[in-house]
């Protein structure tokens, strides 16, 4: 089996009394899209901010591309290859689309030193942004202000900004949230596509999503994994059922 | 609705011809009254770099302000008496040229915003803007007690400092060699706003998380801004020292950090023209207003009151509202 490109060995985080994860490991293998389900309030997203650095684990590290990273910055973390999507959309709000695309295609020069020659006039990164920005659907929008943008366009942006990234692992947070049908359709086709180029760690409420696209599951409940197995193996189990799964199965 | 660009020369021919027609119809003072304008929006256009395109609210550039004096006063008291400046390891001589003393204002200027920002930078909000403030304040106590150079009367300077082949003493002369500095700062704050560390830096104060998430230090991008928005303060209060001939410690207090504030608010925050709107009108109403009234601060609070309750862009955001982005 290939080396895993991002690990999770043993992670735990409590906020006071309140244990949000409990020494959780999972990995994310090349090419696969390794889904992370569980109810509101499982630790999904502290798994994700202790993964991209934003929170420091109590205890337990994490990898990426075998390396320790446990000690790194969120952008230290960025520049190895880390792409992430927040939940709540994080963007450059009084920014056209197109220039928070062509920040992360910058971020992916690995330097923002540069004083003189305007941003939008360097073709390497505006066709870069052009890009991602086309694979989202966005590439009509790419001169509205983000803030006058919908909901669900921003969402998009959100997976855009990764994409110029060019990384090695991405992380999703719930990126269908607030889509629409159409619009996890097409996200959906796309993250099937990406995968291909770099594996994603998903996590998602979506299920139809998650079962279209999950080559693994992992299940976490109150901070802990309760299993990780395949789409059918998941579906089946009784355990995930009667915790999380309700009639979605 | 006027363009950005269209906007930014217009103002900047009416600041130079009202100094033109100044010099042509021999009224001295008014050419004064420009040239402070001119050196006021420099500063402010030094602090918009860090308070509007980095969204640090700075209440201590005064600081860098009164360390452009001082360099001034300083190299030039050395000069004047023929004294060298001893600097522990080594001395220098003192000086009478411009670009020299423009050049020290800056590296100093630049130099000193490397601790205080590293220190500021740990905070945000109100902290951030106690801490720049305490730094303003250590030098304004530090200067009056320095009796070396003046203390608290100050240090004046008799003759204003010469630039190769200019006449400074000439007032148009000197307000060419100011406004000139203007255009040039604000051209180069135009391309940095534009530019890939505008754009990160800009991401920085909007979206934190986003800026780091494609692997930026806000911190750094921060802390590069406060430099270069001190540094031009500085060069600005040593422009400044020249015009008055004299520098004491009120170079460093807050009302000074809180005017150049005010300045940035009413032309537009992040506004590339905006400190010389705000400039231009706070010189006239001190100078029309002060006339009438020793209480002229009154109508400055409430126009300021009006812009930041309905104006937000300040003065060049109801002329010239922004459009897309930088776009
Ligand atoms: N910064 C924090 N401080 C205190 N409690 C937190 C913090 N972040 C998350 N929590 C708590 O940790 C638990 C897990 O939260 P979270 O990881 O956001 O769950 P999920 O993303 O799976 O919905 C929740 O009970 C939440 O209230
Ligand atoms: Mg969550």
């Amino acid at each position: 089996m290939a080396d895993p490109v991002l690990e999770a060995r043993g992670l735990s985080k409590s906020f006071g009394a309140l244990v949000a994860n409990d020494a959780v490991t999972l990995d994310l293998r090349p090419g696969e899209i390794h889904a992370v389900i569980g109810p509101n309030g499982a630790g999904k997203s502290t798994l994700i901010a202790q993964l991209c650095g934003a929170l420091r684990p109590d205890s337990g590290e994490v990898r990426l591309q075998g390396e320790d990273v446990t000690g790194l910055s969120v952008a230290q973390r960025a520049r190895l290859g880390l792409a992430r999507t927040f939940q709540v959309s994080a963007l450059a709000m009084e920014d056209s689309v197109l220039e928070n695309a062509v920040l992360g295609a910058l971020g992916a020069t690995g330097s923002p030193w540069r004083f003189w020659r305007a941003a939008l006039s360097r073709p390497t990164l505006v066709a870069q942004a052009e890009a991602a920005l086309d694979r989202v659907g966005l590439a009509e929008a790419r001169h509205r202000r983000v803030a006058d943008l919908s909901h669900g366009q921003r969402r998009q942006l959100e997976v855009a900004v990764a994409l110029t990234l060019g990384p090695r692992a991405f992380v999703m947070d719930e990126p269908m949230a607030g889509l629409g049908s159409e619009g996890s359709a097409d996200l959906t086709r796309l993250l099937d596509a990406l995968r291909h180029e770099a594996p994603i760690l998903l996590v998602e409420h979506d299920m139809d999503a998650v079962f279209a696209l999950a080559d693994r599951i992992s299940v976490l409940v109150y901070g802990r994994v309760l299993m990780t197995g395949t789409v059918a193996e998941v579906r089946a189990s009784a355990e995930v059922r009667a915790a999380y799964l309700g009639d979605a199965a | 609705m006027i363009g950005e660009r269209v906007l930014s020369l217009g103002v900047l021919a009416v600041l130079g011809g009202v100094a033109l027609l100044a010099a042509a119809t021999d009224e001295p003072f008014t050419i004064t009254l420009a040239t402070r304008v001119a050196i006021l929006a420099l500063a402010a256009a030094g602090l918009n770099i860090a308070l509007g395109l980095g969204g640090l609210v700075s209440f201590g550039h005064a600081l860098f302000f009164g360390l452009g004096g001082y360099v001034m006063g300083i190299l030039a008291f050395h000069a004047q008496t023929y004294t060298p400046l001893d600097l522990g390891l080594f001395e220098v001589a003192g000086t009478k040229s411009m670009p020299l003393i423009w050049l020290a204002a800056v590296a100093v200027s630049a130099l000193v915003a490397i601790p205080v920002g590293l220190l500021a930078l740990r905070t945000s909000g109100v902290y951030f803007i106690m801490i720049t403030l305490a730094f303003a304040q250590m030098f304004y106590y530090f200067t009056i007690s320095w009796s070396a150079y003046g203390g608290e009367d100050g240090l004046s300077i008799y003759v204003r400092n010469g630039f190769p082949g200019l006449n400074t003493l000439d007032p148009i002369q000197f307000f060419g060699l100011c406004f000139a500095l203007l255009c040039v700062v604000l051209w180069l704050s135009a391309r940095l706003a534009r530019s890939p560390f505008g754009l990160a830096l800009g991401a920085a104060r909007q979206a934190p998380a986003r800026a780091e998430a494609v692997g930026f230090d806000p911190m750094r991008l921060r802390l590069v801004a406060f430099i270069i928005s001190g540094a031009i303060a500085g060069l600005a209060g040593a422009l400044y020292a020249d015009l008055n001939r004299f520098v004491s410690p009120a170079m460093f207090g807050w009302h000074l950090s809180g005017e150049l504030i005010v300045l940035v608010i009413l032309g537009g925050v992040a506004r590339i023209i905006g400190p010389v709107v705000g400039a231009g009108l706070f010189v006239m109403l001190e100078h029309f207003l002060g006339q009438v009234t020793d209480f002229w601060q009154i109508w400055l609070g409430l126009i300021l009151l009006v812009i930041v309750l309905y104006a937000r862009g300040g003065i060049v955001g109801l002329v010239s509202p922004r459009r897309t982005g930088h776009g």
